[in-house]
Order: structure tokens, then sequence, then C-alpha cells
């Protein structure tokens, strides 16, 4: 699956055959990224698993996936290029799409494993979820499982989801935003968090469509109007 | 609200799902991935491989049918059995496996959960225990104890399941698979009392398993009353698999008994 050259004859062979939008799922050595990828093709999105600067900023729409630790994720990102392409792919308004660690790199810096500075295009960090929820009683860290996200706001995504969804969650650590206009979805877990975040270039949740079933779907194929709508 | 789970766990023997299961409309029942396609359209909330294949040489074919699955089928999925170290964690996680649950070893090398989550992290890292009740004077409730064992139960190893649980979790372990080996089975109801005991001792989520053998059992695993279990999910086996009930009938019980669980799908189809 990876080796952007591979991928890159497969796009120029789908190319000829088809108008489909081409999304680039950025590889960034990780883990398995096949269920994204099956997932985004299903609701009928070309995809190319790459970790290829220059595929990436040739892409219809970005996505990057949810794995990794925050620091080696970014160390990672940083020094293959792929930081800078995917910057670039968002200042050209190419959409995207972040999943999990795809939203919390946006950030301007994470907490896990100490320190470690995002990509810094949304203000706020990441932090781990509190020990106690809002009620004094015990809160279990990870948060694991099917939570309710509310949507609610402006994006172009937004016109095609219901308002409100359960989607599947794992994650020790969330964003603590600081700019609310950003946040398009809210979810309860040891008081409200921002389960989803937007701007006009771009799409993030902390939760995984790709393991979501069909409010998965809904969302994923939200996410291929948008990126149709924007070519 | 974050919802309780239902969970149902196939046991696999060199690829294939074993105990039992019915053939229904034609489909094998057998194939773990068409299994899995049955349990998704159900809308079990995660579905949890247990790999009981003796020999570690034939892991390819369960590293093949976890990443067919995970093509196949858009839900979360935890894999187990005979894990032992962490490239064998690496190389389910890289088949497609979102969880990766951690028994025997993590009782041979007690660093191995911590090692673990300092390099691959908590959430995807499962400590499952198999749970048996150390025999003390009966109704004499303020003593009660368990013991971690192994090998299927047969080999008790003298460590008191609370306190395992509770040392695992602090080390990294992000959920806890608790079996009770006395009710594995039996479908006479989880052990409560164990349930709660670990669930308080611990600030992660806690997976009930062993005993579960109708609605009402599952609703009192995942009850949060004094009586109840106090699990965050609940792993059933053989009340699925042998088309007795659908993960939806289920799940519709649980609503009315006042659990809060995803509300089916309207038209959730059998295996």
């Amino acid at each position: 699956m990876r080796g952007g050259r591979d991928d890159f004859e497969r796009w120029g062979q789908l190319l000829m055959s088809t108008a489909a939008a081409r999304v680039a799922l950025v590889d960034y050595g990780a883990g398995n990224l096949r269920s994204v990828a099956k997932a985004l093709e299903s609701v009928g999105l070309v995809v190319a698993v790459t970790d290829d600067p220059s595929l990436v900023r040739r892409a219809d729409g970005v996505v990057l996936p949810g794995v990794g630790a925050f620091a080696d994720a970014m160390r990672a990102l940083r020094s293959s290029g792929l930081e800078d392409a995917v910057k670039e792919a968002v200042e050209a308004r190419r959409p995207y799409l972040g999943l999990c660690f795809g939203l919390q790199l946006l950030f301007e810096e994470g907490e896990e494993h100490g320190l470690t500075k995002g990509f810094g295009l949304l203000p706020g960090r990441v932090v781990r979820f509190p020990q106690v929820d809002r009620d004094g009683s015990a809160l279990r860290v990870p948060h694991i499982g099917w939570n309710e996200v509310r949507f609610e706001g402006e994006h172009p995504m937004l016109e095609h989801l219901p308002a409100r969804d359960n989607f599947y969650f794992v994650h020790s650590y969330r964003p603590d935003v600081l700019d609310p206009a950003i946040v398009v979805g809210r979810t309860q877990y040891g008081g409200e968090f921002a389960s989803a975040v937007a701007t006009e270039r771009l799409f993030a949740v902390q939760f995984h469509p790709e393991k979501s079933q069909r409010a998965g779907s809904r969302l994923l194929t939200a996410y291929r109007a948008w990126v149709e709508a924007s070519r | 609200m974050l919802l309780k789970r239902i969970i149902p766990c196939l046991d696999v023997d060199k690829g294939r799902v074993v105990k039992g299961v019915k053939y229904v409309d034609h489909v094998d029942c057998g194939d773990p991935v068409q299994v899995a396609q049955a349990y998704d359209e159900q809308e079990a909330d995660e579905i949890t491989f247990l790999d009981i294949t003796a020999s570690h040489e034939e892991r390819g074919i369960l590293l093949d049918v976890v990443s067919r699955t995970a093509e196949t089928v858009f839900m979360p999925l935890t894999v187990g059995g005979g894990v032992r170290s962490i490239q064998d964690i690496r190389d389910l996680l890289n088949a497609g496996a979102d969880k990766v649950s951690i028994m025997t070893a993590a009782v041979h090398d007690p660093g191995l959960i911590a090692e673990a989550a300092d390099k691959i992290g908590s959430a995807n890292l499962v400590l499952a225990i198999d749970a048996r009740r150390v025999s003390l004077t009966p109704g004499d409730n303020s003593s009660e104890r368990w013991e971690v064992c192994t090998h299927g139960g047969r080999r008790p190893t003298g460590i008191d399941v609370v306190e395992w649980a509770g040392r695992m979790s602090e080390a990294g372990a992000g959920e806890i698979l608790l079996t009770s080996m006395d009710r594995d089975g039996t479908k006479s109801g989880y052990d409560l009392a164990l349930l709660r005991a670990v669930a308080e001792r611990v600030s992660v989520p806690v997976i009930a398993s062993g005993g579960g053998g109708s609605a009402a059992d599952l609703a009192a695993a995942l009850g949060d009353g004094p009586e109840e279990g106090h699990a965050q999910a609940a792993l059933a086996a053989s009340i699925f698999h042998f088309a007795e009930t659908t993960v939806g009938e289920v799940k519709r019980e649980l609503l009315d008994r006042g659990i809060a669980v995803r509300p089916p799908p309207r038209d959730s189809g059998r295996c």
C-alpha cells in the first residue's frame, strides 16, 4: 500500500476511466490505514495511501487519519516533508478531513509524552481528560465507545449531516479549543468537549467515522460531497 | 453520554469460528469475516476475535482473517489470544485490529503492558483477566476474592484479581476484559461482585465476560445500581452465535430496562 510511485500510476489509470474525486490518505508510518482507505472508497472516493508530499499537494482532498502518539507522529510528519505538504494543501483550499489524531495535530501543541508543537493552524492545545467528572465521580479514561455528537455551525459538510449522531471514540486526549467559533460538534464526557472542529478549509473529528458503521458512512459521504463541490 | 457496549465474541481456531455456529440462509457462519458482517448488520458496538489456535506458527492465518475483516466491516475490532510480545501487538494493529488484548504474557512479564503503553499507547491496549473465585466461608462476602488464572482457567497464579487489574491499569492498560471462569459457558449470569470489585478499583473501562445468557444478565452487568456490575461493556458469545437472539433484540430489552445503549437498526439480520 505504501510508496507513492505505485499509487501514482494507479491514479493515472483511474483518471483515464473516472472523474471521481481523488483524496490523499496521509501515511506517516504509524499503523494500518487500510480500513480508513476502504471506508473512503466505500463512499465513492478514489484513495491513494501515500507518504509522498507531491501527491498530497496534487490531491482534491487530504485525509489525515488517527493513529500514533502525538510526539512520534509529529516527528514523522515533519521529517518527511508531509507537514508542509498538508499545510499547503489546506492553504490551497483542498478539503482537509482530520480523524482523531488528524484533529489533534491541527492545534498549537499537545501534552502527550511531554509538550510537542502541532501544526498550529487552530488556537488551543490537546490535553488529557480530567480524572474526575463534573459531579465529582471518577472519570474512566480512555474514553472508549459510542457517544453522541451534536453538530451545530456553518460548514458545507453539516448540510449533509443529522443534528445528532452516535460515533465511536477511543482516545485519552482531547482538544482544549480557544476559539468557540470553530467548534461544530460537541460531546459530553467529563463535561462538554469539542468532538468536531471546522473552518472554511478543514473539518476534523475526534471520533472514528471509519469505525462508526452507518453514521460514519454518512459523515464520509458528506466529505465526498464537499470535495466534489470544491474542485 | 457515553453508551454501554454490547460485544459479540468469536473464538477463532486456524482461521475458522468454532463453537458450533449455525448455518443460516446458506451463509457459512464458520468464516469469521462473514460472522463479523452479520454482527455489523445488527450494529453490534464492537466485535472481538479470540484466537485459540494452539500453535504460534499459524499466526499468519489469524492476521489474514483480521485484515480481511477490517477491510470488510467498518466497526471496532479487538483481537486477543496468544499475544506474547510488542511485535505481536504491532502485527495485529497493522493487520487492522483496533485494540489488542493481552493476558498470559502480562502475567509472565509484568513489564510488557508498561512497555506496550509507552510504544503503542494505552487506548489500544486491553488487559484480559481470567478470574476464578477463591473458595471462602459461604455467605461471608466481606472477604470475597478472586485469583488470576491462565491456560483457560486451569492454572492458578496466586495473583489477586483486583490488585492485578489496578496495577496493570496504572501501568498503562487502557481497558480490562474481565472473564469469570466460574461462570464462563454456564449462562447463569455474570459474576457481579467480581465486576463491581474491579470497576471500583480501576479508572479505565471494564468489559464484563463469562456467564451472559440473557438480556437480563447483560443488563445486570452493565447497570450501575448497588447490586449490579458497573461494567462499561458486556461480551457475549453463545447467546448470539446460536441465533437465539440478535444484538438488536438484546438492545431493545436493555433500553426497556433503562440501560443506555445505541438504539438498534430496524431490520437487524441474524447469523
